[in-house]
């Protein structure tokens, strides 16, 4: 995938060199064109070949990204129904009724909150299972498995375990708590936990992901340092971690960070399965908004604008990635 | 600056036997070279004088101090490696200043803002600029205190590492090939740099190399190893000169010493050709007996006398021309240093070998040196 995207890349930078290379070696000396033409015409042959290459791709992507952004912005300022005949410019008005919809705003503020718990809880957690496994010699693949299941399995299926275990009369988390003392709970009807038990979910779902990427990290951190350390007289544990594998193991972790953002702001299906955004909107998030407004109530028009609000918070997090953080990491 | 004794050191690796039992005692001040081929041990020897592998047997002591329960820090010894081990985040500045932020800061100091509010801290840290910058003075490196270590060529990256060894004045500098990335013209001088320092600190250095005219030319003594054993540990001029293996004498100098087979005759006497010398204790008769002599102890005579051959390659250095000559009985040719002046020997000549009896070396099938005196 990244392979194929570098070399269309590297085709297109080529196909852009030639043609602008072309002109400005007709504007030169009138003399050498002559001996120039051939040449030309290769570069020309050349530039054909490479965008017939480009073609396919150029097109899924036209066909698959382009467009759908493209429609989806035109209809966010029309007031378009699912199957509806009728079709109306709008302007903005989508956007100024999202300003003053309070499900928007408590959708918006409960994805950020969700991001806000599972991209440190899964990143963290991440860290020290690698870094556990790392240290440790026997079972070693054994874990790396174990903990990335979650990551492979089906959410929705795996949300369904989780409601087994969550259930407030047989559950095992209640009857775990139970053992400890602890009165058993709703823990999916309350407003108060539902959000945060799914960030638990969440956390549970995509800490193997950052734990595999954490993995290929470590090895990469020559040995020698931590030698170097050890007669530098770093103490060991915390001072070492702090001195050399938390800056190297930077660029993984601003690469994890982004990845494990976007993903939890895509959160949508442990919450379609376990709560549709109740108890009273308190587990409403951003995507299942998009879906209720867009494919329950058909508002085509006013669930485009929301997903537009939702590609500038991906874009945010993009660009904090591309100007503030990745100045501060240090690469290789 | 200490002595630093190993004895009966055993070491091995998932069955693979690294170290068989190797005892060295170095001396405070001293440069001592370990040299030897790849996986003989040396570099596992040095890693087991720093603390960074434990030994399976045998003793490690530094001045005086048996060393095995303590943590590499705690020995006081400081190395320098072959990658030279920079930390890449840090500037140089930084990755000097290192070992001394890690000895003389708590861990509330070390904080990044925390530590700046305390008086004693920022006074520590500004002490510890000052010895720095002296250092990279040292080492005139000053102009680099604020790259990365990613900015500096192979050399600048060899100096950063030998000042962060040198910042916190150590009582011995392990050095484990930290010439070895280099080209060969900045080897040189490196070379001449690390002895200059080691005669200005007067620190004991022990330093790891495959290479032997590095071990030649900086060493007060050499240790030469192989297969895991301690073949032998003298001054250059007595590993040079006096073999006490053939193993030795083979692995050092360049190029390489002239080694003959001869047949020992039951009597006490052998001879390899025209070659002939008594063995101080005489040897079953038809025993092979190996004899060994330096390019430099022979020279190019009439075809008529000593070894006769004929002239297959020769190796013009300017100062010294090295004649190689196919000889009859010899497995490899034999290399005669002669002089590049006046007639040179041409390919294709029959020529003799003369070789200066005195400086024959006899060595029997266990490697081991033998008496013997040329016949």
């Amino acid at each position: 995938m990244t392979d194929h995207a570098i070399t269309d890349r590297a085709i297109t930078n080529r196909a852009m060199t030639d043609r602008t290379a072309l002109p400005a070696a007709a504007a030169g000396n009138a003399r050498p064109a002559k001996a120039r033409a051939p040449a030309r015409k290769a570069a020309r042959r050349q530039a054909r070949t490479a965008y017939a290459l480009l073609a396919p791709a150029l097109l899924l992507m036209a066909g698959l990204l382009i467009l759908p952004l493209a429609a989806i912005f035109a209809l966010a300022l029309t007031d378009y129904q699912l199957g509806a005949q009728a079709i109306a410019f709008i302007g903005i008005d989508n956007f100024k009724a999202l300003a003053v919809d309070p499900v928007f705003w408590q959708a918006l503020g409960n994805t950020l909150l969700y991001a806000a718990m599972v991209v440190p809880g899964s990143i963290g957690l991440g860290l020290v299972a690698a870094l556990l496994i790392e240290s440790g010699t026997s079972l070693r693949s054994f874990y790396r498995a174990a903990l990335f299941l979650p990551v492979m399995a089906t959410l929705i299926a795996m949300a369904i375990v989780w409601e087994f275990m969550l259930h407030p009369t047989f559950g095992l988390v209640n009857a775990m708590l139970g053992v400890f003392g602890i009165a058993p709970h709703n823990w999916l009807l309350d407003k108060a936990t539902a959000l945060p038990v799914l960030a638990v979910i969440g956390i549970w779902q995509q800490f193997g992901f950052a734990m595999v990427l954490f993995l290929a990290g470590l090895v990469s951190i020559p040995r020698q340092l931590y030698e170097a350390a050890a007669l530098d007289g770093v103490p060991g544990g915390w001072e070492r971690f702090r001195l050399i594998t938390w800056p190297l193991l930077g660029p993984v972790s601003l690469f994890i960070l982004v990845i494990s953002a976007t993903r939890a702001f895509q959160v949508f299906d442990v919450v379609y399965a376990l709560t549709k955004g109740g108890p009273s909107k308190s587990t409403e998030v951003m995507l299942y908004s998009i879906y209720t407004e867009g494919f329950e109530f058909f508002r085509t028009g006013y669930a485009s604008a929301l997903t537009i609000v939702f590609i500038v918070l991906i874009l945010a997090v993009t660009l904090i990635k591309k100007t503030v953080l990745e100045k501060r990491v240090h690469y290789a | 600056m200490a002595a630093i004794e190993a004895r009966d050191l055993i070491k091995s690796f998932r069955g693979t036997s690294v170290l068989k039992g190797v005892s060295l005692n170095i001396a405070d001040g001293e440069f001592v070279s370990l040299v030897g081929p790849s996986g003989c041990g040396k570099t596992t020897l040095l890693r087991i004088l720093a603390g960074l592998e434990l030994q399976d047997a045998g003793e490690v002591s530094i001045a005086g101090r048996v060393v095995d329960d303590l943590e590499p820090k705690a020995r006081d010894v400081a190395m320098v490696f072959q990658s030279y081990a920079l930390y890449p985040h840090l500037t140089v500045a930084e990755n000097i200043a290192v070992p001394l932020v890690m000895r003389r800061l708590t861990t509330a100091g070390r904080l990044p803002v925390l530590g700046g509010l305390m008086p004693h801290v920022r006074r520590a840290r500004k002490g510890i600029a000052g010895e720095v910058a002296t250092v990279a003075r040292t080492l005139e490196i000053e102009h680099l205190l604020d790259r990365k270590p990613g900015q500096l060529s192979g050399g600048q990256r060899q100096r950063v590492a030998v000042a962060r060894a040198m910042v916190r004045e150590p009582k011995a500098f392990l050095m484990d090939e930290p010439l070895s990335n280099l080209d060969a013209k900045l080897r040189t001088q490196m070379r001449a740099e690390i002895s200059q320092l080691h005669r200005r600190l007067g620190a004991t250095f022990v330093y790891v190399t495959h290479d032997q005219a590095e071990a030649m030319t900086m060493s007060d003594r050499i240790a030469v190893m192989m297969g895991g054993e301690l073949l032998q540990f003298g001054t250059p001029d007595e590993i040079y000169a006096e073999p006490v293996d053939i193993r030795v004498a083979e692995f050092i100098g360049s190029p390489r010493i002239n080694v003959l087979e001869a047949r020992s005759d039951g009597q006490g006497a052998a001879s390899a050709g025209p070659i002939a010398f008594s063995l101080a204790n005489a040897k079953p008769q038809g025993e092979v007996v190996r004899v060994a002599f330096r390019p430099e102890a022979a020279e190019l005579a009439a075809p008529d006398t000593g070894l006769a051959g004929r002239v297959e390659h020769t190796e013009n250095f300017g100062s010294d021309l090295f004649v190689h000559v196919r000889a009859e009985g010899a497995a490899a040719p034999v290399i005669v240093r002669s002089r590049p002046q006046g007639r040179r020997a041409q390919i294709g000549d029959h020529v003799g070998i003369k070789v200066a009896p005195d400086r024959l070396m006899a060595f029997g099938g266990d490697h081991k040196r033998l008496a013997a005196v040329a016949a």
